[in-house]
């Protein structure tokens, strides 16, 4: 191990307040007591946060981000595992193809996939519909779900299945007890990145949605564009402390770094 | 012989992905593609005409031309400054015991998680005018008056680097996995001072790194939405933007799917050559 | 004065001490190995010869010189690394060129210098190739090249061999030791492969948990071990365990064998040693019969497991052409007197 010299740990640690600063921000200004957008210097009060509950516009926006996410989460693991398998496992013509066709809405900016979808809904009447906001994340998170699959699925060796084969096991119970355990910490991780992803994603849905549909990073980028108070702080607040904890068990499961590589 | 084998088992299973995604990527993406070849009228709205005219009027326009020309400048300078501390930092961590490193690492990476419209309005409130910026300045007394960097150029710049720099760090932190911690010590021993191990051992070997992280955090910026919009409002357009004020405002559909063509292209353009740029440079070199 | 010295060399890392108190003295153009099992700190003690780890206490010197605490990149000595570490960026030329470079030899020369080192190792036609597409052996020599170039006045190896397979192994063994020979270079292997050891070196130290168990040229080490962990890690061995009865003669199992008992007193607890090979397997009848419990044929020999008044014993015969013995089978056992050392250390 060599030893770090003062001036990369100085850097180090202007890098890491960079970093940290404007999440500092966001949660200092939600403990305020004043009615306007201030440092809490008088003392910490929580009248923003309960602020909150007067406002069930977030509260529902909040439940249909939940909900938005966990379908197409769910979804895009359905697609991408049985997928992974093909491609990672087998040569056949056409893999490349397909393997960059899944892998594509990466390379596609948001806002791409927001003018399309929104006149593509549009035209054929699903316009604003919770199927046609569910069915544009599923395309929008497939991908993250397909790359953990298919980086837990590359390096699996066939041997234990042959085995298993051979031991009597049929294809579907060597699947379900063999193949699925070996990748299911890229499968969970998968979900739960796919999960965070399409929680998050403001700008296709901010084409998507509509007023029925709003999800919470829509719902708050409305809001702002309106006005900058402590009320949207405190949203903001309760949003990174969830995060953070779904972060931990993301990091539990299967390595931050491991996630992120090539993410984007 | 393939014909004899064939084996359906793989279309099997990717057909699900594949028949999904050319109903719900493929339609929609060509049908923007037709859209921005319609032309549109402000009374009977669109026309159902061929027609390059959209791209001429994007094309031609000087009011487009800035639009694109600082959303590229923004990439540019973006992904100069991620790479001047992206890079520094990813060493750092690789640098760090393994305890000090995974906490950071989840420090710097984590924020990524977090929505862009959480991190860019912690931006707004350190740049508003009542922000910590006037009081720091004026605390040092650089100025009396409050200082904002709310609708500039600097502070998009500022807000960018930090949502974006995160994918520069994990990048350089992935190749510099890679290296082999022995062929520093190989330098040193053939007399290499640390600093010519570091510019010729270590940053050689992290330049795939480095150069698909730049891919990625230009691409990110000149496509970015949420943040310009926040911080660099109506006053600073951006291409992402632009093409929303043409949909949702002005509700010029086929010239908004015009500028969203010409910015998938430009992206796909940057990425795939790229792409291979680094490929014919460094597949010879690296496993 | 001799040209390398360890003085008292001592590393801790914390509570765990790696190297605790090692003294060696190797002349110009020696081969020395260090010797043992992993953490027995032999790759430790290489390491602050090179000078990437400081000791804790204790002096290097070099040719009379304290080069205790000189930089890495000062000194000059000449390392092959066990994954080789070679620059992947850079091709075998390049490579072989870089320490060159570092000591500002001109372009043309220390092009001409990384050829012949190349020539040396018999690479010449893979010069311009990156790592990656050279096998393994190649690898090790272009790293070999690498780090004679710069003719070192050490030459460090650790464990420059374990990444090639057997045969390749036997191959570069030889190879490395002629080449060492001609150039002179004062060499220092780390190994754990005793094989590797006594083929190569002029003299070996053994290690263990950090201390030296014992310094000797390979064949004493192997003839004469001090100690039952050299006797057992230094080839194979049958320990026996027994009692002095007289002087001049060991109990083993009510068994008393004659041997040079020495120092160790009557009723002391001893180990006696003694190698597979110094047996002699036979019909003709001795006192000690034994059981064949399994026979295993290895080419240029066979390997015995008897069990006889002694206990359980291996025995390795010379294949003359002629049938073995096959499990079952009754036989009488012989050794020349010589051929059992006693320790005085119980097992």
């Amino acid at each position: 191990m060599r030893k770090l010299g003062p001036v990369a740990l100085i850097f180090h640690t202007l890098f890491v307040i960079f970093i940290l600063a404007p999440l500092a921000m966001v949660i200092a200004v939600s403990f305020t007591d004043k009615g306007y957008l201030s440092l809490p210097t008088d003392g910490l009060s929580l009248r923003w946060f309960y602020a909150i509950l007067d406002n069930p516009s977030f509260i529902d926006a909040f439940w249909m981000s939940v909900w938005l996410a966990f379908i197409s989460a769910s979804i895009a693991v359905i697609i991408a595992v049985p997928a992974a398998l093909a491609i990672a496992r087998a040569k056949f013509a056409g893999r490349d193809v397909i393997a960059a066709f899944l892998l594509s809405p990466l390379m596609i900016p948001h806002l791409v996939l927001g003018v399309a979808f929104l006149q593509f809904y549009s035209r054929i009447g699903l316009g604003g519909s919770f199927y046609g906001l569910a069915a544009a994340h599923v395309i929008l998170v497939t991908p993250y779900a397909l790359r953990l699959a298919l980086a837990s699925a590359t390096g699996l060796s066939t041997d234990a299945e042959h085995a298993a084969l051979t031991l009597g096991a049929n294809k579907f119970v060597v699947f379900r007890k063999i193949t699925l355990p070996l990748i299911l910490p890229g499968v969970a991780g998968g979900w739960l990145l796919s999960f965070i992803t399409s929680f998050d994603e403001l700008t296709m849905s901010v084409f998507v949605a509509s007023p029925t549909t709003q999800t919470l990073p829509v719902r708050m980028y409305h809001h702002i564009t309106q006005t900058i108070d402590p009320l949207i702080a405190s949203v903001s607040t309760v949003l990174i402390v969830l995060t953070f904890a779904l972060m931990m068990i993301l990091d539990r499961f299967y390595g931050l770094d491991k996630v992120f590589v090539g993410k984007g | 012989m393939p014909t004899k084998n064939f084996n359906k088992t793989p279309y099997a299973l990717t057909a699900p992905g594949v028949l999904f995604f050319t109903a719900l990527l493929g339609a929609p993406v060509v049908m923007t593609f037709v859209l921005s070849l319609h032309s549109y009228d402000f009374t009977t709205g669109i026309q159902s005409d061929w027609t390059l005219a959209n791209y001429a009027d994007v094309l031609g326009d000087s009011y487009f031309h800035k639009i694109f020309a600082r959303t590229f400048g923004l990439g540019l300078l973006v992904t100069a400054i991620c790479v001047l501390i992206g890079v520094p930092e990813a060493y750092v961590l690789s640098r760090l015991s393994s305890r000090w490193r995974s906490i950071f690492l989840l420090v710097v990476l984590g924020p990524l998680l977090i929505s862009v419209v959480v991190r860019t309005l912690g931006w707004a409130l350190l740049f508003g005018g009542n922000g910590i910026l006037t009081m720091i300045a004026q605390a040092l007394g650089f100025s009396d008056e409050p200082v904002s960097l709310m609708f500039t150029f600097t502070g998009m710049t500022i807000a960018l680097v930090h949502v974006l720099v995160p994918f520069m760090v994990i990048s350089v932190w992935a190749s510099l996995q890679k290296i082999d911690p022995q062929s520093e010590d190989a330098a040193l021993s053939l007399g290499a001072s640390k600093f010519t191990v570091l510019r010729r051992i270590t940053l050689p070997q992290a330049m795939p790194g480095i150069l698909s992280g730049s891919i990625i955090v230009f691409a990110l910026t000149a496509s970015a939405f949420a943040t310009p919009a926040i911080i660099g409002g109506r006053r600073m357009k951006v291409v992402a933007t632009a093409a929303y004020d043409e949909y949702l405002s002005t509700l010029n559909w086929p010239l908004g799917a015009t500028i969203a063509v010409l910015l998938l292209l430009a992206n796909i353009v940057i990425i795939v050559s790229f792409n291979k740029l680094i490929e014919r440079r460094y597949a010879k070199v690296f496993e | 004065m001799s040209f390398l010295r360890f003085e008292s060399l001592k590393k801790e890392f914390g509570k765990f001490v790696a190297v605790r108190d090692m003294s060696l003295d190797v002349e110009r153009g020696e081969f020395i190995s260090l010797l043992g099992p992993s953490g027995c700190g032999k790759t430790t003690t290489l390491q602050m010869v090179a000078g990437l780890l400081q000791p804790t206490s204790g002096r290097i010197l070099l040719d009379g010189k304290d080069i205790t605490n000189m930089r890495p990149d000062k000194r000059g000595l000449g390392i092959v690394f066990q994954s080789y570490a070679l620059f992947p960026h850079m091709t075998a030329t390049e490579n072989v060129a870089f320490g060159l470079e570092m000591r500002g030899v001109g372009k043309a020369d220390r092009l001409a210098r990384a050829h012949a080192a190349l020539e040396q190792v018999r690479l010449s036609q893979f010069a311009h190739r990156y790592p990656k597409d050279m096998s393994g052996g190649q690898r090790q020599r272009v790293a070999l090249a690498r780090a004679l170039v710069i003719e070192p006045p050490v030459l460090l190896l650790d464990e420059p061999l374990s990444n090639l397979d057997a045969k390749l192994r036997e191959e570069m063994r030889i190879e490395l030791r002629l080449l060492q020979q001609d150039i002179g270079v004062t060499t220092i292997l780390v190994t754990h492969d005793q094989e590797e050891a006594l083929s190569m070196s002029d003299r070996i130290v053994v290690m263990q948990q950090g201390d030296v168990a014992q310094i000797a040229a390979p064949l004493d080490l192997y003839e004469r071990p001090t100690n039952t962990f050299v006797s057992d890690f230094v080839g194979t061995t049958n320990l026996l365990t027994g009692q002095v009865s007289q002087p001049g003669k060991v109990s083993v199992k009510g068994t008393d064998i004659d041997v040079d008992t020495a120092s160790a007193g009557v009723g002391a607890h001893v180990t006696l040693s003694i190698r597979p090979e110094k047996f002699r397997l036979s019909d003709e009848k001795s006192n000690q019969e034994v059981r064949i419990d399994a026979a295993i044929f290895l080419g240029s020999s066979w390997l015995y497991r008897v069990t006889g008044q002694l206990g359980e014993l291996f025995i390795t015969q010379p294949n003359t052409g002629a049938a073995g013995y096959a499990k079952g089978d009754t036989a009488f056992l012989d050794w020349p007197k010589g051929a059992l050392t006693l320790f005085e250390d119980a097992v």
